[in-house]
């Protein structure tokens, strides 16, 4: 019984094993090694969000169709584990032509010597600045779009609390925003009436409350020079954001860990007001009509700030055609393909060009507020190669402050980790 | 005394019972949440309606789960890298032991020490070396009649079965089987002038189904489940597994309903793999005698 | 015969992890365009005044000192209970064999959902306790995120050790219990005396494998909790994955790797010793 049994199950395994090893045929086509013929290959991070996929192959299909030499190829990875593939990539040496970088990545990108100085037939000057990344004084990397964070709110939440709508000319001060968190808890609608997706993970987090702190005047590392974080991510300045960033939690204005997706819970009514980025104004526009109020972020100090740069275009050193990497990613930043990714993504458009076809982002349109904030209130992450070792300090860091690590206790070891890995790098000079 | 008998083979069934309940639930509630919208999903969570299919049941979610990956693409990849990483697995292990617990090899202590001591290397530790290791490693396809030759096994196939086929723990489940099957067959077999390879297909393996059963699920599963490792060496998406899919899923405006469809689809083929195999391998792994 | 799996053992387990070890003495990265410098011990130095590194090592200790007891105790009742022929015993066979073949990812990301403060878990205990019980946050508090982890991981992988004892279980002749019986010796002697020491070998694999698992906790972590809160999951693994990869310190990375593995090779051997033959 039993060796008929395994006899049959070996046969059939084996037949179905061979189908699917022809079927495949072997290699995989995604990498650079297969470029020979006139391929080019591009990666992005958008195999979970088919609309902005569909928007960028777009391009590349009307790119493909109207030259002849070359031909792109698009290789979609899902978001979450994109880094970790394109990392390893790198780490074998096995990149494709064109990587889809997330912006404050690039430096660490250019630094090590996978990227190549962009050099456009474009016009960069026309982008939006945040959507630009640079180092050591050369683009590397641009981007169709940038995002804005924003608080939303149901303007008659507001109304009944008695809480004033904060606007760009006058946006809300850390005592007005305290006071505003305890009329609207005061109305017992909400367990936390405060939504600052504390689930988030990753660069979410650097990404999101980052901008707080250097609100606050603090900051991740100190700019000048970026050698060091101490007395910047340490400070009493960055002790003071700490504290009142958790003090938000303790006073039970939000929760420690939010639900995974924010502007639902929101649409949901499980809070009064969401932090959340200008990828949910038309979903939260749809859902809530002229109720909806989109408010900048708080002034704790030193203005409203907002984390520029998102994902973003480069050319890797070792690609063989670099002349028609380029000439694709000059042609892809055409207004009307920057507009077609911004509309896909519900972006913010990297030009005015762009953005006056987007009826959204024309003046008076109904996102134009977002465009406002970025060019208003953006802050680039740190450019310097050690951000991503900065980045994922800080994130932990604010994990264990949320929880009620000691603030600056926490803060001093992050600066001492950051510190000694910029030290180990050699400082991480050219 | 016939009474307590009942009582107790009564306590018996409802221990039993308890502990299948808690087995299965998760699987029970992700099977049946596949089936049913978010809204209802969240609504259902305080009753027992979580575990049952009632309400607005439909196949929407799993609709949208091929619209949103590639998953019969996926499917087929994982089927036929676990499958053939199962079979030459059973191969180059069975044969490893095979030799090990038959022939007069020198040092064969020595070697079953080492290879047991893989054991306790964790595979994430390896990995890092292993990517830079297996691009440098060299590959030759046919192609018509020339044989070409390139470097790195980044985004094959290959990279997916090659590292997994070896494993200590069935060369070590192959090797406590075959000590128990009486070393007489085979020098019978050896006075009729069989050679060493024909002792090992007619005597051995015939006799070994049971162990050949449990090194095929506890080679599969890992294959099936694997996730980290094509992560990092799997490009194309015409290549990757099922486990990646799941990624997909989180991007933008999770739907756990879609979650539980994507996860029930690739749970369910192997849990019916097992099913059907059930009896034999359960049994198997009894008999095949795992004594240490 | 041997040549096959040992050339692959060779070149994918041997081969990577002597690379892996030699790079714990350099000052490798994963991207970088400095070159590779030997810098002796430096990376040690630095893991053991790493305050992190402790808190992992202690959360692995917890993690496998409850792990190691608990779940091979209860795979061992799983397994008596199912030992005997009768009606039923291929579904309840199946049945707690079904959360080992469902995926380690999988099972994290359904248990991630469950253990919401507003999940499945807490809306059961709830309702076995008529409401008195109030579930915590389990993932999101630094005091039930590692109990949390340890039961979602008893749950998923104590099916397999089942069958181990399942195996041994079946490997004792069915003699010594029918001597047993006519000496009317009692349930729980009969375990004592006959099924207990006829488990010997079974026991130390079961052992061995438990450890190792447990030692080398990674996947769970990764998908529900990163490490947090406060550090209060964060393993050796964990730490590893996370400094070699997201942090690109390949070399501190690998340091860890080599430590870890000294470890789980004192503790094999420990266990060896201990539970060695007593003649």
């Amino acid at each position: 019984m039993n060796t008929k049994l395994t006899k049959v199950l070996a046969t059939s395994i084996a037949a179905v094993a061979l189908t699917a090893t022809l079927a495949g045929c072997g290699k995989g086509s995604a990498s650079s090694s297969t470029e020979g013929s006139g391929e080019i290959a591009l990666w992005t991070h958008n195999a979970g969000n088919p609309d902005e996929l569909a928007a960028v192959q777009k391009i590349v299909d009307s790119y493909n169709g109207s030259q002849d030499k070359v031909k792109i190829k698009v290789q979609a990875f899902p978001q979450d584990s994109y880094n970790d593939s394109v990392v390893s990539a790198a780490a074998a040496g096995n990149l494709p032509c064109i990587v889809d970088i997330d912006g404050p990545n690039v430096p660490n990108w250019a630094w090590a010597g996978y990227l190549k100085p962009l050099e456009l037939d474009a016009d960069l000057s026309k982008q939006l600045p945040s959507t630009v990344a640079e180092w050591d004084g050369k683009p590397y990397a641009v981007g169709y779009y940038d995002v804005a964070l924003a608080m939303m709110a149901r303007g008659s939440d507001l109304k009944a609390a008695g809480v004033r709508v904060a606007t760009i000319e006058q946006p809300w001060t850390k005592e007005e925003f305290q006071d505003a968190l305890t009329k609207l808890k005061g109305l017992g609608k909400w367990e936390y009436p405060l939504d600052l997706g504390t689930a988030g993970t990753g660069e979410w987090l650097p990404y999101a409350y980052s901008p707080f702190l250097q609100s606050f005047g603090g900051d991740l590392v100190n700019r000048d020079g970026f050698q060091s974080a101490d007395g910047t991510l340490n400070g009493d300045k960055a002790v003071a954001w700490a504290e009142w960033f958790r003090g938000l939690a303790d006073q039970a204005f939000m929760a420690k860990k939010s639900g995974k997706d924010s502007t639902q819970d929101f649409l949901n009514n499980k809070s009064a007001i969401v932090y959340t980025g200008s990828w949910a104004g038309d979903k939260a526009k749809a859902a809530l009509g002229d109720d909806l109020v989109v408010m900048p972020p708080v002034d704790l100090g030193e203005g409203p700030k907002i984390g520029g740069a998102s994902w973003q275009w480069g050319v890797t050193s070792k690609c063989s055609n670099s002349e028609a990497a380029m000439d694709y990613l000059s042609y892809s930043l055409k207004p009307e393909n920057v507009a077609a990714v911004a509309k896909a993504t519900g972006a913010i458009p990297a030009s005015n060009e762009a953005a006056a076809q987007i009826p959204a982002f024309a003046e008076d349109g109904a996102n134009r507020i977002f465009m406002d904030f970025s060019r208003k209130y953006a802050v680039m992450r740190p450019e310097t190669p050690a951000y991503p070792f900065i980045a994922t300090e800080y994130g932990k860091a604010v994990q264990d402050i949320l929880n009620g690590a000691d603030a600056k206790s926490t803060l001093d070891s992050a600066v001492k980790a950051i510190d000694a890995n910029i030290k180990s790098n050699g400082g991480y000079k050219n | 005394m016939k009474n307590q008998l009942l009582l107790r083979s009564a306590g018996a069934m409802l221990v039993r019972i308890l502990f299948a309940v808690v087995a299965a639930f998760p699987i029970v509630f992700m099977l049946v949440s596949s089936l049913k919208p978010d809204q209802q999903i969240f609504g259902d969570m305080s009753s027992l309606a979580a575990f049952l299919p009632i309400g607005n049941i439909s196949f929407d979610n799993y609709a949208a789960v091929f619209d949103r990956v590639p998953a019969a693409r996926f499917l087929l990849n994982s089927v036929g890298v676990s499958a053939v990483t199962v079979i030459l697995g059973i191969f180059v292990n069975s044969l490893c032991a095979f030799a090990l617990s038959r022939m007069q090899v020198r040092g064969k202590k020595i070697v079953f020490t080492a290879i047991l001591a893989t054991l306790i290397v964790p595979f994430q530790t390896l990995a890092l070396p292993l990517v830079w290791w297996v691009n440098q490693l060299p590959y030759f396809e046919l192609n018509g009649f020339s044989l070409e030759f390139s470097k790195g096994w980044l985004d094959t196939y290959q990279v997916q079965i090659i590292p997994f086929i070896a494993n200590a723990f069935s060369v070590y489940l192959f090797h406590q089987y075959f000590e128990s099957i009486p070393k007489e067959l085979d020098e019978a077999a050896r006075i009729d002038g069989a050679g060493w390879f024909k002792i090992y297909r007619q005597v051995v393996m015939p006799l070994s189904g049971p162990a050949t059963a449990t090194v095929a699920i506890l080679t599969f599963l890992p294959a099936w489940n694997s996730y980290l490792w094509p992560l990092m060496v799997v490009q194309s998406e015409e290549l990757r597994p099922v486990m990646i899919g799941i990624q997909y899923f989180f991007q933008l405006n999770v739907s756990w309903g879609e979650v539980m469809a994507y996860a029930s689809l690739i749970t369910v083929p192997v849990v019916v793999l097992f099913i059907a195999f059930q009896r034999s391998f359960v049994n198997s792994i009894a008999s095949s005698g795992v004594k240490g | 015969m041997i040549a096959p799996a040992a050339v692959l053992l060779l070149a994918f387990i041997f081969i990577p992890a002597i690379l892996g070890f030699g790079l714990a003495f350099t000052n490798a990265r994963l991207i970088s365009p400095r070159p590779v410098e030997f810098v002796g011990v430096d990376n040690f130095a630095r893991l053991f005044t790493d305050p992190t590194f402790y808190r992992a090592l202690l959360n692995v200790a917890y993690f496998t000192v409850v792990i190691v007891p608990v779940q091979s105790g209860l795979a061992l009742v799983m397994a008596l209970l199912i030992n005997k022929k009768f009606r039923g015993v291929n579904f309840f066979r199946t049945v707690y064999f079904l959360p080992v073949v469902t995926s380690m990812v999988v099972v994290s990301l359904l248990w991630l959902f469950m253990y919401r403060k507003d999940g499945l878990i807490n809306e059961i205990l709830a309702a076995v306790s008529f409401g008195l019980i109030d579930g915590p946050d389990w993932l999101g508090d630094p005091n039930t995120a590692m109990p949390a982890i340890i039961i979602l991981s008893i749950w998923q992988a104590a099916g397999f050790h089942m069958i181990i004892w399942l195996a041994g279980l079946q490997g004792i002749s069915g003699e010594l219990y029918e001597a047993s019986q006519l000496d009317g010796t009692s349930r729980w002697q009969q375990f004592r005396y006959v099924t207990w020491p006829g488990l010997f070998h079974t026991r130390s694999l079961v052992l061995v494998t438990i450890t190792i698992q447990a030692l080398g906790l990674f996947d769970q972590i990764s998908v529900m909790t990163q490490g947090g809160p406060m550090d209060s999951t964060t393993t050796i693994i964990y730490e590893a994955v996370q400094s070699g990869y997201r942090q690109q310190e390949t070399s501190y990375a690998s340091a860890i790797s080599l430590v870890f593995f000294v470890l789980v090779l004192i503790v094999s051997a420990v266990q060896r010793y201990l539970t060695r033959e007593k003649d």
